[in-house]
């Protein structure tokens, strides 16, 4: 599964991040997900638990933050919650962008 | 164990090979990142214990493909290059598309092809056939091929300007849609052999195409496939999806593949 290239590239960014910034110890990872990003949350945690292994980020927590879907409408301005990447205006039944909710993105860690 | 020569190089290790090379192939461990952490900090000495702090990254997870498929795709411009990623289901017929196409087409245009497979070279060994350039990458477990495997490939087999590089996807629906290669656009194959809700069921793939192909069609008469739903329920998650209706086992429907390629190889870099 993609969620294993993913995991593993968590660890590496995290790494590489924390050796940068001279840290000694990696206490927690902040990772956004989207609902929307095409990313399973249970298996990115079952696939980080293989990929820490080994490295600094050991004994690191994995703490996801999800971050719900939503839309605006070009036409209307209605922004609106939604759990598809395809949905329409409830006011004007135009197309949404989509505005949030493809996030994959490592946001900080808990160093020491 | 390494399947093809019995060599202890684990089988998971992506693998880059021609046809016909032997025992003689590039073993190619993937960057997996593994540092091990048996540093504590021992120079800092505070009267204190110091707290924990955040540190700010701020980095998208997928940020390290997508540059190396932005260069790919830079590279790929600049010669003249129509890199194509073909994506699909197992099974749907791809590589026999693959080789009607170069049959029909080589005289007239480049063409070189790198395959995905988890494992085995038969694929690249039928696209040997037709004299067209060509390399597998094996990747053992993995279910996607990257931006990294893709710059790695090309560079192996030599890729003249102005050839169309056909690049089959490993058989996969899901996955290779997260992960661009820095292709020029992503061609979806189904067959009719599959369920016309197809694009309902795998949404995330119709949504990142470009053209959908839909081949076998010289089987309509022995299924219950309805082209036209099928297309609707694609043109649902995309409304700028193209398609195609052909048959690469028999040639029915082959010209509309053939012009939409000819359009797209002229227009690479505008």
């Amino acid at each position: 599964m993609h969620e294993m290239s993913i995991a593993m590239n968590l660890v590496q960014i995290a790494v590489e991040q924390a050796q940068s910034a001279g840290v000694g110890r990696i206490n927690r990872l902040d990772v956004e997900i989207g609902s929307l990003a095409g990313v399973e949350i249970a298996a990115l945690s079952f696939c980080y638990e293989s990929a820490r292994k080994g490295t600094l980020c050991d004994e690191a927590e994995l703490a996801i933050i999800e971050i719900p879907g939503r839309g605006r409408c070009a036409a209307c301005a209605t922004e609106t919650d939604v759990d598809f990447f395809v949905a329409f205006c409830p006011g004007c039944g135009g197309g949404l962008e989509i505005v949030r909710g493809r996030e994959l993105r490592l946001k900080s860690l808990n160093v020491d | 164990m390494c399947d093809t020569c019995g060599c202890s190089q684990p089988g998971d290790a992506v693998t880059f090979r021609k046809p016909g090379e032997g025992h003689e192939h590039n073993h190619h461990h993937h960057d997996h990142g593994h540092d091990h952490a048996h540093d504590h900090d021992h120079d800092h000495h505070h009267h204190h214990e110091p707290a924990s702090r955040t540190l700010a990254v701020e980095q998208d997870l997928l940020q390290r493909n997508n540059a190396l498929a932005e260069r790919n795709r830079g590279w790929f411009e600049a010669k003249g290059i129509l890199a194509l990623n073909l994506v699909s289901s197992p099974g749907s017929g791809k590589t026999t598309l693959l080789e009607r196409t170069i049959a029909d087409l080589g005289g007239e245009l480049d063409f070189a092809v790198i395959e995905g497979d988890q494992q085995t070279l038969n694929d690249a060994e039928r696209i040997a056939a037709t004299g067209a350039p060509v390399l597998q990458v094996n990747t053992g477990h993995g279910c996607h091929l990257d931006a990294e495997m893709i710059k790695r490939a090309t560079r192996d087999l030599g890729v003249a300007e102005g050839a169309v590089l056909m690049i089959e996807n490993v058989g996969n629906l899901v996955c290779p849609a997260l992960f661009d290669l820095g292709e020029a656009a992503k061609v979806v194959i189904i067959s009719v052999t599959e369920g016309d809700d197809k694009p309902q069921k795998y949404p995330t793939m119709f949504a990142a195409a470009d053209l959908c192909l839909i081949n076998k069609t010289d089987l309509l008469p022995y299924v219950d496939f309805d082209v036209d739903a099928c297309e609707a329920h694609a043109r649902a998650v995309n409304p700028r999806l193209e398609f195609v209706r052909l048959s690469a086992t028999k040639g029915e429907g082959m010209d509309a593949w053939y012009a939409w390629l000819r359009t797209r190889r002229a227009d690479v870099g505008r």
